[in-house]
């Protein structure tokens, strides 16, 4: 179809994903390019994981159309990285470290699950988890779990490497190297990188763009396009202040108030039982900006200039 | 009449030889029994072998086929009631006490001896006749035969079922294949130890194993030879003494080396881990414990780390 997405890791054109009633996304045109990094910013239930399960092909798109190196997404396709919620291993677990790292090679076929191989002793080493990889899993620290899934996700040299809040509960040093870890493969392969997160400082030094969704609608360009109290202020359709404090980006009302994000996604959406009514993008065309929805910023540094360049998702 | 009388009888060598192989197969589904929570799966199947038991006893006399097909009929009631984990147990409890009342009803039926209603409960291998000794290797060997070709991405979906569906493991699909896997051995060992104590083959093996080591191959072996020592040992011992059931010798012995292995079990299995402050580590490799006595090669085939650690943190080579 068009050639901007030509050459491109991801190209999404109107993705859109309804459940039921409920639009989640829609009109999402995105293009990730080899070597980029993108933040998915948002609330709780913006559909952030929902986007990374259609790049997994485990959901498929209400409309529009989704491509992975020029390809409809596919479960077990080898060209994708992927790095789950953390989330604890029981303390018995029969798996070592680096028995969870060998399933990143052939955990999907048959057989026994015999460890061996250079690949899985490299990304171990690259993650810096040699110390612990014989380990039991479940008595590692989060951290150390979180570093053996990203060797899980990396050893098979995904061109694509897609992360599911791999920061979460983790404290901010191994936040860091985590996020070292991942950046570094990044550099080292041209690989695409797609994080996650509710929390962008973390990633801040290294993503190249965000693509924030809530309450329907997206915008996606810099993170300084984005992460703007005008931007996000007409995301949610309530005012949010974006302030930044000694480096570090704070959203007042917005996902980092906690508790603040619920009662803003009702400010958004009207009320909660008819959301489903409410078309997205209704609260977005008082800030008296066309819905065009389709200009694509492209790859890191190409996005046009102008007050706002930043692209408006949603209708 | 001692051990010595009984191994030149052909019923004993076929008990011992189906006890065997139900205790392989309880070995092999055992860890992933433990790992995926489904010990009242376990349970309920069995209980509820009780109630196809006592339905084969009353239609056909034949209370091992009735025990095989109820057994099949609740792995798939399971699936389908209990198909999300929340409601899983929930779904078991209510079939099993339903299906029981089921069993009760039968059993009032059935005016044979009261002794075949004891041995579907408590188990009683001698009285299984030749023909269902068949049935019995046969099931031993299907559970093997299954587990070996599906061991790993069963596992792994057992594991971390999110990233395996990611990958392309057919995540349902085993879960079905795993409860029809568990169906037949839940038959197969309720033969040899009575519904009752399906679990002293079927769990406890596994969890001993499990506290011995994090290997999952290495959990395998020993989770099968913990099995097969109960089962056959078990049988062994209630030659010499014939007044007491193999039952309680295979419950009091599987028992045993799960005391045994959880007195142990700190020591072998978690000398694994490093030592220190979990969050922050010196680059430095360190030796790293192995498990199960650390007589045998230690598989640290990793790659030095890089020299100047906290930073190589951030600057990994690849």
């Amino acid at each position: 179809m068009s050639t901007t997405g030509r050459g491109a890791t991801v190209q999404l054109r109107g993705a859109t994903l309804r459940f039921g009633h409920h639009t989640v996304w829609e009109g999402l045109d995105l293009d990730i390019g080899p070597g980029e990094c993108l933040a998915i910013l948002g609330p709780n239930g913006a559909g952030k994981t929902t986007l990374l399960k259609v790049l997994l092909g485990i959901l498929p798109l209400s409309a529009g159309s989704v491509r992975i190196d020029g390809r409809p997404p596919r479960r077990g396709s080898p060209v994708v990285g992927y790095v789950p919620q953390q989330h604890a291993f029981d303390r018995d677990l029969p798996v070592r470290g680096r028995d969870l790292v060998q399933f990143g090679v052939d955990g999907h076929r048959l057989g026994l699950p015999v460890t061996r191989g250079r690949r899985v002793d490299a990304a171990i080493a690259a993650v810096g988890a040699s110390s612990y990889a014989n380990a039991p899993v479940g008595l590692l620290s989060g951290g150390e779990q979180q570093r053996l899934r990203i060797a899980q996700a990396l050893v098979g040299e995904p061109r694509l490497l897609l992360c599911d809040e791999p920061l979460l509960s983790l404290d901010p040093s191994s936040q860091h190297e985590v996020v070292g870890v991942i950046d570094a493969y990044r550099r080292d392969h041209g690989a695409t990188v797609v994080f996650v997160t509710h929390e962008i400082n973390p990633v801040v030094g290294v993503v190249d763009r965000v693509l924030y969704v809530a309450s329907g609608r997206w915008a996606a360009g810099r993170t300084e396009e984005v992460m703007n109290s005008a931007t996000l202020s007409a995301l949610y359709g309530a005012h949010i202040d974006v302030v930044t404090v000694h480096d570090r980006i704070v959203v007042v009302g917005g996902e980092e108030a906690g508790a603040g994000v619920h009662h803003l996604d009702h400010a958004a959406g009207g009320q909660p039982h008819d959301h489903h009514h409410h078309r997205p993008g209704e609260d977005l065309s008082a800030t008296g900006r066309p819905n065009t929805g389709t200009r694509e910023t492209g790859v890191y540094g190409e996005s046009s200039s102008g007050s706002d360049p930043v692209d408006r998702g949603a209708c | 009449m001692g051990i010595g009388f009984y191994l030149q009888q052909p019923f004993a060598q076929h008990a011992l030889l189906a006890a065997a192989l139900v205790a392989v197969a309880g070995g092999l589904i055992g860890p992933f029994v433990v790992t995926r929570g489904m010990a009242f799966a376990v349970h309920g199947t069995a209980e509820l072998a009780f109630t196809g038991a006592a339905a084969g006893l009353l239609v056909a006399g034949n209370p091992v086929a009735g025990a095989l097909v109820g057994s099949l009929v609740v792995a798939a009631l399971i699936a389908v009631l209990g198909a999300r984990q929340r409601e899983r147990d929930s779904a078991i409890g209510a079939i099993l006490a339903f299906g029981m009342g089921i069993g009760i009803l039968l059993l009032g039926y059935y005016h044979g001896f009261a002794t075949a209603a004891t041995n579907i409960l408590f188990g009683n291998i001698f009285g299984v006749s030749g023909s269902q000794l068949v049935v019995l290797v046969v099931i031993g060997a299907i559970v093997v035969v299954v587990m070996a070709v599906w061991y790993r991405p069963l596992l792994f979906a057992s594991v971390d079922p999110e990233v395996a569906e990611a990958r392309g493991v057919p995540v349902r699909a085993l879960g079905l294949l795993f409860l029809l896997v568990l169906a037949l051995t839940v038959t197969g060992a309720a033969q040899v130890v009575g519904t009752l104590l399906v679990l002293s083959l079927a769990i406890t093996p596994a969890a001993a194993a499990q506290r011995l080591s994090a290997n999952p191959v290495r959990v395998a072996v020993l989770s099968v030879v913990f099995a097969v020592v109960a089962a056959d040992g078990g049988l062994l011992a209630s030659f010499e003494a014939a007044n007491v059931k193999a039952s309680v010798f295979i419950t009091s012995i599987s028992f045993a080396l799960y005391l045994i292995a959880r007195v142990v079990g700190p020591v072998v299995r978690e000398t694994h881990h490093h030592d220190g402050d979990r969050g922050r580590r010196r680059g430095t490799r360190r030796a790293v414990g192995t498990g199960m006595g650390g007589g045998h090669r230690a598989p640290v085939s990793a790659p030095p780390v890089p020299p100047g650690s906290p930073t190589t943190a951030e600057e990994p080579e690849w």
